[in-house]
């Protein structure tokens, strides 16, 4: 009879909980601060637009809202969303590989949100892909299907993003928890951090390659200034200075948005980490320089240069990846965070120019008819940023992102007590 | 149990005759070897009379074009398939004889090892034992890869359908599991396309050009083109100025995914023990310099 007394008070206690959760998540999701905002007006239209545009999209077929056609199955939708963000998203495979493999301190306050920007770039970007398969409810047929297709690059890069998402969201997950104060949930998956990141520097590496390795099966359609068996290796390599950029460019908006919750530790380092992430990006840009060189001279498409897609070609690499290098450098050498910013959005531009060169503007760069995008593709591409940007504004309004959580500083004394400890027994 | 007499007379005469009735097996044996069955296009007996169109336009109950089959307007511009029309029929100039046009017949050429199916991560386009390349729509979620790896530009996809599909010739696969040839070969007046396996095509089109030397390029398009494929073309003219594509190379396009496929069991054993033993000596380098910096 007590037991059983015991037992619906227990239950009610569970009850009582789930409750209060309930309203602890309703009450978080109420937006913070002022909804007239500019941004706000702006972001809003563009959403409930291209949601009603993507609405079209599914009741009338994709030919009705782009302009794709049977020579040009991949549009921006893929070329933009797909190569573009999977790109710059890679600036958290190389963070967590800067502080968590080679631990660099230093970049420690801005793990955390370079892998939420990962994190949300993934989730978008493979939702963006959802709009632009023509039968998205079979997207489950690779991972669970009877029908693997093994000799398929796009099958790995599948597979890869599902793993890799998982890897970043258990990565960030310490911040959710912190959100949450679950602090036995916190040490769990604080202790899966390193497998996490080793895991997702290896996925990483493999799809980010990937993505260039899927235009090896095109070497006919491909103008040869930019069909190489190098695709996948430079797709790799810039996706290490485009995801760089991309970490100095958000850091440059975060500071200015969300001044009053950054941390005092970031706040202090801020311009040397921007200065150190520039070095990094001068290294990957040579790298990349270096292979496009070798590419030229194994090829010996020389006599193309002088072709109206040949002085595409230069401005490409002449003007995106040599001039960032010696603009980077100057930068570095005065210590000038602005010039590190300017050169940043220069390089990632032309990381954008990249991704759409090969995937449309060199693709079939001898058709008759070409290939733009439509408005509504734009539109919805725009949709898909706002909606990012939205979901990433939410977050750090709420997690301690830029802060590091007090318990967990509390931590990082225990080390220096034993170095304590050890120098008292040594002397 | 029991069997009256004319059960076991029905039984006897049915296991007689199907033991009698060797045709059948015997193309159910030629059907399961891995001989593939192709088609041989030669383009000099042509006459453009769009049989062929009209044929796969039934078989695959495909919808009415606009103009009848009976009409040559459709000459005056040069097609591609589409959704709606596996096969077309182009007209070009012939250099050598200006009073008889060439025609082409486009349509999937069937690689023997096609760059579609081994892009497909669904496994939605197969390579058949019997050699056609077909299409489960079932499994297909619409990525269009298909259509960016083929050379020949052949899968074509429903743009303006919600629930739209890859469509191209299957060569006719029912008819050909049914023992039977696909719809065009049937339907064509002057031969013009054959249908067997493609060894014995290839035999069939180096014979030809022996024969007539002056007649033919000595080239069957499709013998080594992108690794080879089921459907073959014979010409008098050049083929590049037929259409077709003769810089495609002869590497079969698997292959040029393959060397990267090799190497990703490569970097997942590679990649991690690198990472773990950079993570080792980075943490010894940490703790070396705490020494140095409390000494």
């Amino acid at each position: 009879m007590k037991r059983k007394n015991n037992d619906t008070g227990r239950a009610r206690n569970a009850l009582h909980a789930v409750r209060e959760f309930a309203r602890f998540l309703a009450s978080e999701m109420k937006p913070k601060g002022k909804i007239g905002t500019p941004f706000n007006v702006i972001t809003g239209t563009i959403i409930v637009v291209g949601i009603a545009l993507i609405a079209i999209r599914f009741y009338l077929g994709l030919g009705a809202v782009t302009n794709l056609s049977q020579d040009y199955p991949w549009g921006i939708l893929k070329g933009f969303n797909l190569f573009v963000g999977v790109a710059f998203a890679g600036g958290a495979y190389v963070l967590t590989f800067v502080v968590y493999i080679m631990k660099l301190k230093k970049y420690e306050p801005i793990v955390r949100v370079t892998v939420l920007n990962g994190f949300l770039a993934y989730v978008f970007y493979a939702g963006a892909l959802l709009l632009e398969l023509g039968r998205p409810w079979n997207v489950v047929n690779p991972i669970i299907g009877n029908s693997f297709g093994f000799s398929s690059v796009l099958f790995l890069i599948a597979w890869h993003f599902l793993l890799y998402i998982i890897c970043e969201f258990i990565e960030f997950s310490p911040a959710v928890a912190e959100w949450l104060n679950w602090e036995k949930a916190r040490r769990v998956v604080e202790k899966m951090t390193m497998v996490t990141v080793i895991f997702g520097i290896t996925l990483s590496t493999l799809h980010q390659s990937g993505l260039g390795a899927l235009f090896l099966l095109a070497p006919a359609k491909i103008h040869p200034l930019w069909y190489s068996n190098y695709i996948p290796v430079l797709f790799f390599v810039s996706s290490i200075f485009a995801g760089l950029s991309m970490v100095i460019i958000e850091s440059t908006f975060t500071h200015k948005v969300f001044h009053d919750k950054i941390g005092n530790t970031l706040r202090a380092s801020h311009d040397d980490i921007l200065l150190g992430l520039a070095k990094g990006c001068i290294g990957a840009l040579f790298a990349y320089l270096f292979l496009k060189v070798i590419e030229m001279v194994h090829g010996g498409h020389w006599d193309l240069l002088a072709t109206p897609m040949g002085y595409w070609y230069l401005v490409e690499v002449v003007g995106f990846v040599v001039l960032p290098i010696f603009l980077f450098g100057a930068a570095i050498r005065r210590r000038s965070v602005r010039l590190v910013q300017f050169t940043s959005f220069f390089t990632a531009l032309g990381v954008i120019l990249n991704r759409l060169n090969v995937s449309v503007i060199a693709f079939k760069w001898y058709a008759p008819v070409r290939y733009y995008p439509s408005w509504i593709e734009i539109w919805v591409t725009l949709a898909v940023i706002s909606m990012e940007l939205w979901v990433f504004r939410w977050v750090i309004n709420r997690m301690p992102v830029f802060t590091e959580h007090p318990k967990a500083a509390k931590e990082e004394i225990i080390p220096v007590a034993e170095v304590v400890r050890w120098k008292a027994s040594a002397s | 149990m029991s069997v009256n007499r004319r059960d076991f007379l029905k039984l006897a005469g049915v296991t007689g005759c199907s033991l009698l009735a060797g045709a059948p097996r015997r193309s159910e044996a030629a059907m399961a070897s891995t001989e593939f069955y192709g088609m041989l296009v030669d383009t000099t007996k042509c006459i453009g009379c769009r049989s062929c169109e009209e044929a796969c336009n039934e078989q695959n109950g495909l919808p009415k074009p606009e103009v009848p089959f009976s009409s040559d307007s459709v000459f005056e511009q040069k097609r591609d398939t589409s959704p709606g029309a596996f096969t077309v029929l182009n007209r070009y100039p012939n250099a050598k004889n200006p009073g008889s046009p060439v025609f082409v017949r486009r349509q999937c050429l069937h690689c023997c090892q096609p760059a579609c199916a081994s892009a497909c991560l669904t496994k939605a386009m197969e390579k058949t034992l019997e050699g056609p390349v077909i299409y489960h729509k079932d499994r297909c979620m619409g990525c269009r890869y298909c259509m960016i790896a083929c050379p020949h530009n052949i899968p074509k996809f429903e743009y303006e359908s919600a629930f739209p599909y890859i469509r191209k010739c299957i060569f006719c696969y029912d008819r050909l599991k049914a023992g039977g040839r696909p719809a065009c070969v049937d339907a064509c007046p002057e031969n013009a396309s054959l249908f067997g396996t493609r060894r014995d095509l290839l035999e069939i089109a180096r014979t030809r050009i022996y024969e007539n030397p002056d007649k033919y390029v000595h080239h069957i398009y499709g013998e080594h083109e992108v690794g080879g494929s089921g459907t073959m073309y014979l010409s008098a003219v050049p083929f590049e100025k037929l259409g077709l594509r003769t810089d495609l190379g002869t590497t079969p396009y698997p292959e040029h995914t393959s060397g990267f496929l090799y190497g990703v069991p490569l970097v997942f054993v590679l990649w991690p023990s690198l990472l773990i033993g950079l993570n080792y000596l980075a943490e010894n380098g940490n703790k070396g310099k705490n020494h140095e910096e409390e000494e």
